[in-house]
């Protein structure tokens, strides 16, 4: 029923301007390298080195990709429901630093069990959190983006607090504000290179895309993003539907803090986390909110982080060049005028990616 | 009329990929006429007078002007050559005062500054000239629509308009505003100005039409004038076949009461009441018909029945049930349907599939779900046969709604509501907007279900449908009930001036079995 040829034209129109903004940033950086004095090729090359070239780089690029996974589907997830989560930062921080309470406070429990709990209690603060910004929408009419930005001091301000006060590691010794480590039975092992996050990652992508594509929650979401007149024209209670939306979203990103604390820091250090929720909105908007848009564009993402030091040591340039490049293609991808131009393709209908919907109650 | 037309299109022809918009058109306009375009949506009026107006380039053909042929690129080259459009969808500015609106894109300066008081002298002259009266410093924002649309207008004339093109300009306007328009129209044509009229409501063309060209799929059909020719022959060129415009129905044999509403108050958002203790009775087999202008509590009575907006006082009975709450689910299960006003506000999601537009309100239930999965194959061979059997035009039911026109969305909205097992039905503006096929169909469509027996709440401040299809009407004024009976007490003046406010009421008003006036 479904032509091969049609799905392979409507999957290239869906990744052709993602695509076209990769390669034009990276173009852009190329120029930029050339100009601080390197080589683009060798310091591309590096970069590649560093993140596909063998089992630990490959390894190291699932690692730093997996976060991402989970705060792009948690961004991407509430967009569907026309809400723009932008608190993901703030309740990745409570996941991760839940998470780290969770793993270092429950002791003598076996690791079959430690782990997955710490994991869930990390997720559902992640969630609470969230759900708080989604009742405000629901309630109040606050947007969420204002509520978010404003729930992501608080969160970043709290945990800087906690981990500096109550929950500080007072092991002797020791100055920095951090929580003590988790215990080994909370810890997210790797089979062989491949980090046991990242399967969890995946995962969690397919299980938002069957919920979103294939259960009547799923089209509840997306009714109300598109036309919430017509959701509560339709019986759908608008308002509980935000809330539960912005809860699964909440869910998603203090989950993706609960694996960076239990796969990778093993603890709850302030500064380590900073920056993974942000960059969900540019995965997000990079994977056309779309789960399996999602995957790929973390890995890209997670792939450039990988690679960079090795880039930095071969090349002699700045790791910062990654930061340029990254933030050129969140610009192409969001304002993609220009790379329209340059592809000569109108916006087809329905295409658009669904931002937040303004104010409404 | 001898005289050279002061416009002519010969052989204009535009295409739209596969499509043909126009093809070959010839078409003239003599000064001091009133020129009606008439044909259903979609017949390419639009693009016709689109391409007058410079919004459009045709791909063929020629525009001579006063005998020479010219060139009319975008809208500044037509607004210099003294053609001038009024839209449907007014381009005001609601903040700025009808004098700045009106010298807006033409203003009079001083040195940098805008001379208002000059500017506003004119505007004065030109009102006086034409006989618009408005109030020239009052914000358009607080004018209704009727003076809106006469400010466009004048903005018209104050660049010096020799050809005006008013498209669809009845469709907002109460009966009453629609003859000022008329007599201002006649007015504007006495002074020289040549008018073309947009439209596709067959009444008016016959009063105020010099001549008429009838447009369908892209062609012209033909040019007459209405001494010349009747609705009846005008319908049939404007569809391609015989349009039934009487409506038959059976004699009204109503039963059991099914919808009652008991002193229903509703508030709006700044608490303002804007309906006050309105009841009614509606009987199965029976349409009630509500008329009223825009504006009246109707579509508040109808969002408030729907439970899409809460209401302060009163009592709904359906089917004999109190119903303890207006929430849309719970009346649904009670057999409610409803025809929303504006559907693609609240009847339709116009991203989505056919398919799941005809499921809208019932994805929950079985079949369409089994322990919260959508079953995807018994919702697409439910749409294929609502397509068929509601006869809706679209490429499939994966094809999204958006890409339907407004009769075929309307279809969707019918064939979801009229599906299932109802006992009442509210329709709302119906056909506004709608094509005259389309309008026959959902006509059609209620009428068959009164004579089963349904009971229909019909709100339109389309007069005319409310008397073919209501066995019952009541008019709505200033958020009540102003009077009802049975449709044949009332004459159209009648029903016209109850509608403006004033008016004696028509002889044994009766309200059930009390008297009402």
């Amino acid at each position: 029923m479904i032509n091969p040829f049609h799905f392979l034209k409507k999957v290239w129109l869906t990744i052709d301007i993602p695509c076209a903004a990769v390669f034009l940033s990276a173009a852009i950086g190329a120029v930029l390298l050339n100009f601080s004095g390197a080589n683009p090729l060798d310091a591309y090359g590096a970069l590649f080195q560093g993140s596909f070239g063998g089992m630990s780089a490959l390894g190291r690029t699932l690692e730093k990709a997996t976060p991402l996974i989970f705060s792009g589907l948690a961004v991407a997830f509430a967009f569907k429901a026309g809400l723009f989560n932008i608190g993901t930062q703030g309740q990745l921080l409570f996941g991760a630093l839940a998470a780290a309470v969770a793993g270092f406070g429950l002791a003598g429990m076996p690791g079959w069990l430690h782990a997955p709990l710490a994991l869930l209690i990390g997720a559902f603060a992640g969630g609470i959190y969230s759900a708080v910004q989604g009742a405000l929408k629901a309630y109040t009419g606050s947007h969420e983006v204002i509520t978010g930005i404003m729930l992501n001091y608080v969160a970043i301000n709290l945990t800087d607090y906690l981990t500096n006060g109550p929950l500080k590691d007072d092991t002797p010794g020791n100055i920095i504000a951090r929580t003590p480590l988790v215990m080994e039975t909370s810890w997210l092992h790797r089979i062989g290179s491949f980090p046991v996050g990242f399967g969890l990652a995946l995962i969690a992508s397919l299980v938002v895309w069957w919920f979103l594509e294939r259960t009547t929650f799923g089209f509840e979401i997306s009714t109300v993003g598109h036309n919430s007149h017509a959701a509560s024209y339709a019986g759908m209670n608008v308002k509980l539907i935000i809330v539960w939306t912005m809860l699964l979203s909440g869910i998603l990103a203090g989950f993706g803090g609960a694996v960076e604390t239990l796969g990778v820091v093993h603890r709850y250090q302030p500064g380590f986390n900073i920056g993974l929720g942000f960059e969900g909105i540019t995965i997000a908007l990079l994977g056309k909110t779309h789960p399996v848009g999602v995957v790929l564009a973390a890995l890209l993402v997670g792939a450039m982080k990988a690679g960079s030091s090795q880039m930095q040591f071969h090349a002699g340039v700045d790791k910062a060049i990654i930061d340029v490049i990254l933030a050129l293609i969140l610009f192409f991808v969001a304002a993609d005028v220009l790379i329209r131009k340059i592809l000569r393709r109108r916006e087809t209908k329905g295409e658009k990616v669904l931002f937040s919907t303004g104010w409404s109650k | 009329m001898t005289q050279q037309p002061l416009l002519e299109l010969h052989g204009i022809t535009k295409r739209f990929g596969d499509a043909l918009a126009s093809d070959h058109i010839d078409f003239n306009l003599y000064p001091g006429e009133i020129h009606v375009l008439l044909g259903e949506n979609g017949a390419g009026k639009s693009t016709l007078m689109n391409i007058i107006y410079g919004l459009s380039t045709p791909d063929a053909g020629n525009i001579i002007l006063k005998g020479n042929s010219v060139k009319i690129k975008q809208p500044r080259d037509a607004i210099g050559y003294g053609i001038n459009m009024v839209h449907q969808h007014f381009m005001l500015i609601p903040v700025f005062t009808v004098a700045e609106n009106i010298m807006l894109g033409h203003e009079t300066r001083w040195g940098f500054s805008l001379d208002k008081k000059k500017a506003s002298q004119e505007i004065q002259q030109l009102s006086q000239d034409y006989g618009l009266e408005v109030e020239m410093d009052a914000l358009v924002e607080n004018l209704p629509v009727g003076l809106q649309q006469r400010v466009e207008i004048m903005k018209a004339l104050y660049r010096e308009t020799k050809i005006l093109i008013l498209d669809e300009p009845t469709a907002v306007l109460t009966p009453r505003e629609v003859e000022d328009l008329f007599r201002v129209m006649r007015n504007l044509t006495e002074k020289g100005i040549s008018i073309i009229l947009i439209t596709h409501k067959l009444k008016e063309v016959m009063t105020i039409a010099d001549r008429i060209t009838v447009m369908r799929a892209g062609r012209v059909v033909g040019t007459t004038s209405p001494s010349k020719s009747s609705e009846e022959e005008l319908a049939v060129m404007m569809v391609g076949r015989k349009v039934v415009l009487q409506i038959r129905k059976k004699p009204l044999q109503a039963k059991d009461v099914l919808l009652d509403v008991k002193e229903f108050t509703v508030s709006d958002d700044q608490q303002m009441e804007v309906l006050h203790q309105v009841s009614f009775q509606v009987r199965a087999g029976e349409i009630f018909g509500i008329a009223g202008v825009q504006g009246n509590g109707q579509t508040e009575l109808a969002l408030a029945l729907a439970g899409l907006l809460p209401f302060n006082r009163g009592r709904v009975c359906l089917a004999g049930k109190v119903m303890p709450s207006l929430h849309p689910r719970v009346l649904m299960n009670h057999g409610w349907a409803h025809i929303p006003e504006d559907r693609q506000k609240h009847g339709l999601v116009l991203p989505y599939s056919v398919a799941d537009n005809q499921i809208l309100n019932t994805y929950h239930q079985p079949p369409f779900s089994s322990l919260l999965r959508r079953n995807k194959e018994v919702i697409l061979v439910n749409s294929t046969r609502l397509i068929e059997q509601y006869d809706i035009r679209t490429s499939g039911p994966r094809n999204p709604v958006s890409e339907l026109s407004g009769g075929n969305q309307q279809k969707v909205i019918i064939s979801r509501e009229l599906d299932r097992k109802i006992c009442c039905l509210l329709a709302n503006q119906p056909t506004r907007g709608l094509d005259v096929g389309s309008i026959e169909y959902i006509h059609q469509q209620i009428v068959r279900l009164r004579d089963q027996g349904v009971a229909v709440l019909l709100i339109s401040s389309e007069l005319d449908e409310i008397i073919s299809l209501s066995d019952t009407i009541a008019v709505m004024y200033c958020g009540k009930i102003a009077a009802s009976a049975p449709s044949d007490h009332w004459t159209k003046e009648q029903l016209g001036l109850m509608m403006a406010g004033y008016s004696p009421p028509p002889k044994s008003l009766t309200w059930g079995n009390r008297k009402l006036l």
